[in-house]
């Protein structure tokens, strides 16, 4: 451990120059997006960032409004903030956006009979694989044998015979 | 499982991971074949928003919603940094020449020397141009990208939103006909669902 920590002493430029550049990008990313919004509050801060990761970036599809460095991300983050400003619920600002960008803008998708299959597929696949499994399961077991046929009677009777025999044969008198 | 019960089993028993592996194989196949580009716009069907912008060529005059009304119109989503406008401009000024529909740009999010300059250099098919630096209209009309053209009836309805540049396919494929078939609907009809 002294070793390692006398190998670095050695080099206090490079860890510097490491440091620095890690302070850089970690200022950078959250500088990008935020930088032109001011909040009252933490808690109003966060509920718009909250927002902004939940709604997608129609330019660049599998970005939110949040990390988005598209010119339109930017302006809808733009409008967002406006709205909240103007004190607009969550829901009128969800509602605004929906009406102009459909509900592609939202990650979540709302449960409506077109999103039915959406949401109740993946369990309705579920139940159905469920059934067969449990069909062939009690299927395995209905086809395992509780009698013998005549055949398996006859040998096993015929290996008993043999066994009492040799065991007869066997003790000690 | 004893030999009798394996003969027991339909012999298609063996087809149906085939089977299952197909459709799957299909569903996905559809799946490559759809542009997730092309997000279906809510406003079809619905009135157009309202909006007023200032003219590009002449800020004099205000491009409205009451343009929109009394005549079928295709409003053109377009930018001087757009190089499909650029490639759609000829197929607009074809469109202006041959057909009566009221063509309206809507310049989206452009400058206005830059924008000039196109109109300059390869002609004005519209009849006026919305100048949208700041995306207010575009916002409300959920422009997300450009070109997109909106095809919007004498009743000011969105009926239909092209999303990507018109070529000779799609004017006469899609927008010639639903034009045609929008003019010839009487105007005073309320045959557009509500809102």
């Amino acid at each position: 451990m002294s070793l390692r920590i006398h190998s670095w002493l050695k080099f206090p430029p490079l860890v510097a120059l490491v440091l620095l550049l890690m302070m850089m990008t970690v200022t950078t990313a959250s500088a990008f997006t935020l930088e032109e919004f001011y909040f009252d509050s933490p808690a109003q801060e966060e509920a718009f960032r909250d927002l902004i990761s939940k709604l997608r970036c129609l330019v660049c599809q599998n970005e939110s409004l949040e990390g988005s460095q598209a010119e339109l991300a930017q302006d809808l983050r733009e409008e967002v903030y406006g709205m909240m400003r103007d004190g607009q619920s969550r829901e009128e600002i969800l509602a605004f956006l929906t009406d102009r960008y459909g509900d592609f803008v939202l990650y979540d998708p709302p449960l409506k009979p077109s999103t039915y299959v959406l949401w109740f597929g993946p369990f309705v696949l579920i139940g159905i694989a469920a059934f067969f499994m449990v069909r062939s399961l009690i299927h395995s077991r209905a086809d395992q044998p509780t009698t013998l046929s005549a055949a398996e009677q006859q040998r096993l009777q015929h290996l008993l015979d043999a066994q009492a025999h040799a065991d007869h044969e066997d003790k000690p008198v | 499982m004893t030999e009798a019960s394996k003969k027991t089993s339909p012999p298609w028993r063996f087809l149906v991971p085939l089977f299952l592996f197909g459709a799957l194989a299909g569903l996905l196949l559809y799946g490559l074949g759809q542009d997730p580009r092309e997000v279906p716009s809510p406003l079809i069907g619905k009135a157009a928003p309202e909006f007023e912008l200032p003219d590009l060529l002449d800020p004099s005059r205000t491009l409205s919603k009451a343009d929109l009304l009394g005549q079928v119109s295709l409003v053109n989503v377009w930018a001087s940094w757009c190089s499909a406008c650029r490639a759609e401009h000829g197929m607009l000024m074809e469109i202006s020449r041959r057909s009566d529909v009221q063509l309206l740009g809507l310049n989206w999010k452009d400058g206005q020397a830059e924008a000039r300059q196109v109109i300059r250099m390869s002609g004005n098919p519209y009849r006026m141009i919305g100048f949208d630096p700041d995306n207010n209209a575009g916002i409300d009309w959920g422009v997300y990208g450009a070109p997109e053209t909106f095809v919007v009836d004498r009743q000011g309805i969105i009926r239909y939103k092209q999303i990507g540049p018109i070529d000779p396919q799609v004017w006469q494929q899609t927008l010639a006909p639903m034009i045609a078939k929008l003019q010839s609907e009487p105007s005073s009809l309320p045959t557009q669902p509500e809102r």
